[in-house]
């Protein structure tokens, strides 16, 4: 978003002039598409969660590891048919948030940019989009885990 | 199938916090996956994530924020076994599946898929 | 002949003698697919990068319009040509294949009438006998550079606008049949601190503005005098924009009369994926040089003004968070 301050005058009426002339994201619209798709996909993957504990003798705790694989293959074939891109159109963030929405990040990555050869295209792009959640994924964890680790040496919680 | 709803309802949740994000607040999908993350890795600091992970299952542990909280959860688990330097043995502890899964997967789907346009 | 501070006029009336363009899946089947020469259903068009397509269908649609005008090349003294790709790998390729001699621009999405204001320069001034113009884009390489990866799943708002993947290209002479350039305008740069990349109608409008204005106070012209005024890619958003900004400031045009190309080479109800409309060099190229000019020839338009818009943007100036700069190239072509 730009600072309204950065603006001239002439910049800002422009601004207002081409707002009431665009049509404005179906936001309502949006977050229900988005409820109903990102719902699913985790109930489905309870249900996976719940076929691999009964079937595979998983237990509650580490059964979250089969069906993020699961999801994630699920998802990495759906983004090599090009069919994620068409059904994230629709569903926005609900096909964004979930752990699909990530293994997209990176197959979508990594296919686009095969032509530029396996080594610097594939392996040196695969990250482009999804780079920054684990970069700040990891940091911040890092920073929570050392604040907590300060408050337990200072004999705090 | 009680747990199946909840895991439908608090997923489905999380996603139109994301989506408000991205429509309203106008992040890119990039900006509004990152703070997803480091929102879970704070709930996780703070002792709640791992309750609503208990009552929402997958719908917890499905959606991204639930990244941030594991890299968290998996930085604590061994700083309680090895002492400080658990912190950077343990971060990728418990997300191992997902990430080396997604890069696996995604390489393999690099070798037989072209983008489709 | 220099007229007023941004235009010329052309006085010895430089011709089109021929025009070729080439499209693909989404511009076949879209309201203009039959004005297009060569129509690809594949993306890819039998190469192995959307890149390579793209250099293709630039090589194509100049082979085919010299094909058209009878011209060997090796009499062909200029060959102007630009792209939305990082270097102008498509035009500067393409050129290697042809063999003519070449001058690359970069005009973003004005580039298609840039080149041919410059042709006309060229033709006018006695400096070559045939130069040939043109201009490519490509659905899948401009998303690829300017946006996401294709196959990643972002949202795009109802503001965003579809790359169009084809390529124009016109010869022009300084004697024979066909539409003659008259006059043309060079936009300045025109940056109403817009930021977002997925509303480029809103931010290109007001220079398509300016330079329109531009135009008719420097040739002392009405807005009557032409038959068609087109803008290049504004889209549905700016197009409305462009239109009731130009009636506050005193210009009255009707949606007959005031047309964009990137509206009119897709059908957006059909292809509801193209949102607002059309966008890239492709846009203005493939519309002007195929339906208008064809129009023309045929007796139905007599005098077009064509202005092709572009956002000189650079997704690194937009992550540095720098705004849009805009401009716009009118160009008269009369029958």
């Amino acid at each position: 978003m730009i600072k309204s301050k950065s603006l001239n005058l002439e910049q800002q009426k422009y601004k207002n002039f081409a707002q009431q002339r665009e049509p404005k994201r179906p936001v309502v619209t949006n977050c229900i598409k988005a409820f109903i798709v990102g719902g699913s996909i985790c109930a489905f993957g309870q249900l996976i969660q719940y076929f691999y504990i009964n079937n595979f003798g998983y237990t509650e705790k580490n059964a979250g590891d089969p069906t993020a694989a699961t999801l994630i293959i699920i998802s990495v074939l759906l983004t090599g048919l090009g069919v994620y891109d068409t059904i994230a159109q629709w569903a926005g963030a609900g096909t964004a948030v979930p752990i699909t929405g990530f293994a997209n990040t990176i197959s979508s990555a990594a296919i686009e940019h095969r032509s530029e050869g396996y080594v610097l295209g594939v392996g040196g792009n695969m990250f482009k989009v999804a780079g920054p959640v684990i970069v700040f994924g990891t940091f911040s964890a890092f920073a929570v885990a050392v604040i907590k680790m300060l408050i337990n040496y200072l004999g705090g919680m | 199938m009680e747990k199946i709803i909840w895991a439908f309802i608090v997923g489905g949740s999380i996603c139109v916090i994301g989506q408000i994000m991205m429509d309203v607040f106008k992040l890119t999908p990039a900006h509004t996956m990152s703070t997803l993350v480091v929102v879970g890795a704070i709930l996780g600091g703070l002792g709640l994530y791992e309750p609503l992970v208990k009552f929402a299952g997958a719908g917890a542990t499905v959606p991204i924020s639930s990244f941030g909280n594991s890299l968290l959860k998996g930085a604590l688990e061994e700083l309680n076994e090895h002492g400080a330097i658990g912190v950077l043995i343990g971060i990728f502890k418990l997300t191992s599946a997902g990430i080396s899964s997604a890069i696996i997967f995604g390489f393999i789907a690099s070798l037989i898929f072209k983008p489709k346009g | 002949m220099v007229k007023g501070n941004q235009s010329f006029i052309f006085q010895s009336k430089p011709v089109i003698i021929s025009s070729a363009t080439v499209g693909g899946p989404l511009e076949g089947e879209g309201p203009l697919g039959e004005d297009i020469d060569i129509l690809y259903d594949d993306p890819y068009m039998g190469q192995d990068s959307f890149e390579k397509a793209e250099k293709l269908m630039l090589e194509q649609a100049a082979t085919k319009a010299l094909e058209k005008a009878g011209v060997s090349k090796y009499d062909v003294g200029l060959f102007i040509s630009g792209d939305l790709i990082n270097q102008i790998i498509s035009s500067s390729f393409a050129a290697r294949t042809i063999g003519i001699p070449y001058l690359g621009i970069y005009g973003a999405c004005s580039s298609s009438m840039e080149g041919l204001s410059i042709a006309a320069c060229f033709v006018d001034g006695q400096k070559v006998r045939y130069v040939l113009t043109g201009a490519s884009s490509h659905n899948n390489s401009a998303e690829k550079q300017y946006r996401y990866p294709n196959e990643y799943g972002a949202q795009k708002p109802p503001t965003s606008q579809w790359t169009v993947t084809g390529a124009g290209v016109c010869l022009l002479a300084s004697q024979g049949n066909g539409p003659k350039v008259t006059a043309a305008t060079i936009g300045r740069i025109v940056d109403m601190g817009l930021t977002d990349p997925f509303n480029m109608g809103a931010a290109m409008a007001p220079a398509a503005v300016d330079t329109i204005e531009a135009h008719f106070r420097d040739l002392g012209i009405e807005p009557d005098y032409y038959d068609l005024i087109v803008t290049g890619d504004l889209g549905a958003v700016g197009h409305k924009i462009a239109l009731d900004r130009l009636k506050e400031n005193g210009t009255n045009l009707s949606e007959k009369t005031f047309m964009d190309c990137g509206m009119m080479i897709y059908d957006r109800e059909k292809q509801p994926q193209v949102f607002a409309g059309g966008s890239g060099c492709a846009s203005s190229a493939v519309t002007i040089y195929g339906h208008l000019l064809k129009r023309m020839k045929s007796g139905q338009l007599k005098k077009l003004l064509a202005v092709a818009t572009g956002a000189l943007h650079s997704p690194l100036s937009y992550q540095q968070k720098e705004s849009i700069p805009c401009i716009a190239h009118a160009v008269a072509i009369e029958m």
